[in-house]
């Protein structure tokens, strides 16, 4: 299936201030890939992720999502296809309610009453949170709040999830539980993080960017053992990794 | 008062009106219109209306007893308000010393009499207000506001400003905290450290704004806030409006209070 096909090729982006974030990144990412997006602070995932759904164009290159590529004309018909889960779900859910902040994506889609409804129940259903539709925002947990922002935006039905740091902030069962549910979408998966664990169980596939740029681009297990490689990046080898090299 | 205390006590009122008693189960359009209509008949007496005014009272009565709601916790909400209608009618004894009746040797002027009109007028529409909130959801408001046709825009703002009016206070509280932890006594606590803490939080809302929009845009928002959920206007709210309409009628057009005084004479 073509239309869950994510291409970049040869990215620049400039902000207004003249500060290079993106220095000719490309890759493509075909149906049904899970991959990890690791850097460190500053290194341009944000920036990166921004483009992903036309928040922000590229100064140079192209993106292409599907058979679409990415400009001021098609970026409405793109974010239908790439659902973006943000860092804060705080940010994400700005609806009164739980349900109506589900809805808010179909309703904007314009379906009709009885398919948002379907849609909005379907999304809860999937992360769990069905019981919390009535409650506003502010009275949920951090785990439900992150649950309830997926919700949000797998009931859009995108062909593509990109997600910012998505274990940030979860106590271990909420983020067991994220996992799992990772696991269980066949969705296209682009996650951001410095959660290298979380990477290892949900992704098979890594990219490390520096300074606007990719240095690596391999399997997970290639890169996320590649201690030199990691520590360059300010990053470091995964707990589990380190644990089973002692081990043996 | 601590600032923790006041966030704690918006979240109450924002609490009461999750509960499910005959009053909010109505349909929030009811009630804003009924509050509506009770405001307007209140304000449109005379200046020197009290007994006209007194029965009024029935109407937060019953809403307090029907929708649970503790009368003490508004009360009290109420009388911190009050200092304002208290201003507006201080100088009337002043200014106005032309003697209406006297009681047993004590002259009643005219003044005092519009004063103490304006503070009944000013309870009762005070604690219509506040009962409004806190048996209708905030959303249910909007809501009713939208179908009366209160433009777009303006709901838009109230649902961002329920929403976000808890994140901001959790964020200003956290600043608050962190400052309190540093200071010790008065040192720090001063007037430069609060300005620079306020333009702090306002920057991190305008950060914060750019996000939400960002993420309203990257699902699809065109202009228009959708709410799914679908109120009901039944039978109850019909009659409700009914007899709230009729009521206020009758206490607008007949002095209760006076007839019954005069009765009263008649007997003795």
């Amino acid at each position: 299936m073509s239309h869950h096909i994510m291409e970049f090729k040869d990215v620049f982006f400039r902000y207004p201030d003249g500060t290079e974030a993106l220095n000719g990144v490309s890759f493509r990412i075909t149906h049904g890939e899970c991959v990890g997006i690791v850097g460190a602070n500053g290194a341009g995932k944000s920036t990166l992720l921004m483009q992903m759904n036309g928040y922000m164009l590229p100064s140079d290159g192209a993106v292409t999502i599907g058979d679409l590529q990415l400009t001021k004309k098609t970026r409405l018909e793109i974010r239908k296809k790439v659902g973006v889960v943000f860092q804060n779900p705080d940010d994400q859910l700005f609806m009164p309610t739980v349900y109506d902040d589900v809805a808010f994506g179909p309703l904007n889609l314009e379906m009709s009453a009885e398919r948002v409804k379907e849609r909005v129940t379907e999304a809860l259903q999937t992360v769990g949170c069905l019981h919390l539709r009535e409650k506003p925002p502010h009275h949920l947990s951090g785990g439900q709040k992150r649950a309830v922002a997926i919700a949000t935006v797998i009931a859009m039905a995108p062909d593509i999830l990109v997600m910012d740091e998505p274990s940030s902030n979860l106590d271990p069962k909420s983020r067991r539980y994220l996992i799992r549910l990772l696991n269980g979408f066949n969705h296209t998966k682009i996650i951001a993080t410095h959660d290298l664990d979380f990477i290892l169980e949900v992704c098979k596939r890594c990219i490390v960017i520096k300074d606007g740029r990719i240095v690596a681009d391999g399997s997970v297990s290639d890169i996320l053992t590649d201690k030199v490689l990691l520590e360059e990046n300010n990053l470091e080898l995964p707990l589990s990794v380190q644990n089973t090299g002692r081990s043996s | 008062m601590s600032f923790d205390e006041q966030y704690f006590k918006l979240g109450y009122i924002d609490t009461l009106s999750y509960k499910n008693t005959f009053i909010h189960r109505l349909d929030p359009r009811t009630k804003v219109i009924a509050t509506l209509a009770f405001v307007v008949t209140v304000v449109s007496f005379s200046k020197y209306a009290i007994t006209g005014l007194v029965p009024f009272f029935l109407f937060p009565v019953l809403m307090f007893a029907l929708g649970d709601i503790p009368v003490w916790f508004i009360l009290r909400k109420v009388l911190v308000v009050s200092v304002f209608a208290v201003f507006v009618g201080m100088f009337n004894p002043l200014f106005d010393s032309r003697v209406m009746f006297s009681f047993h040797g004590l002259q009643v002027t005219g003044g005092w009499i519009s004063f103490l009109s304006i503070i009944l007028k000013f309870l009762l529409t005070i604690s219509a207000a506040l009962l409004l909130i806190a048996t209708t959801s905030f959303p249910g408001i909007c809501h009713a506001l939208r179908k009366l046709g209160v433009p777009e825009l303006f709901i838009c703002q109230l649902l961002f400003l329920y929403r976000y009016i808890f994140v901001l206070m959790e964020e200003a509280m956290r600043m608050v905290r962190a400052r309190e932890m540093r200071s010790f006594g008065a040192r720090g606590q001063g007037l430069r450290t609060f300005v620079s803490l306020i333009g702090t939080l306002f920057l991190r809302t305008i950060e914060r704004a750019e996000r939400i929009y960002q993420s309203m845009l990257s699902r699809g928002f065109t202009g228009t806030m959708h709410i799914a959920k679908a109120y009901r206007f039944g039978g109850s709210d019909l009659v409700c409006l009914a007899v709230t309409g009729i009521a206020l009628f009758i206490l607008r057009t007949y002095d209760i209070v006076g007839i019954i005084g005069k009765q009263a004479e008649r007997m003795f």
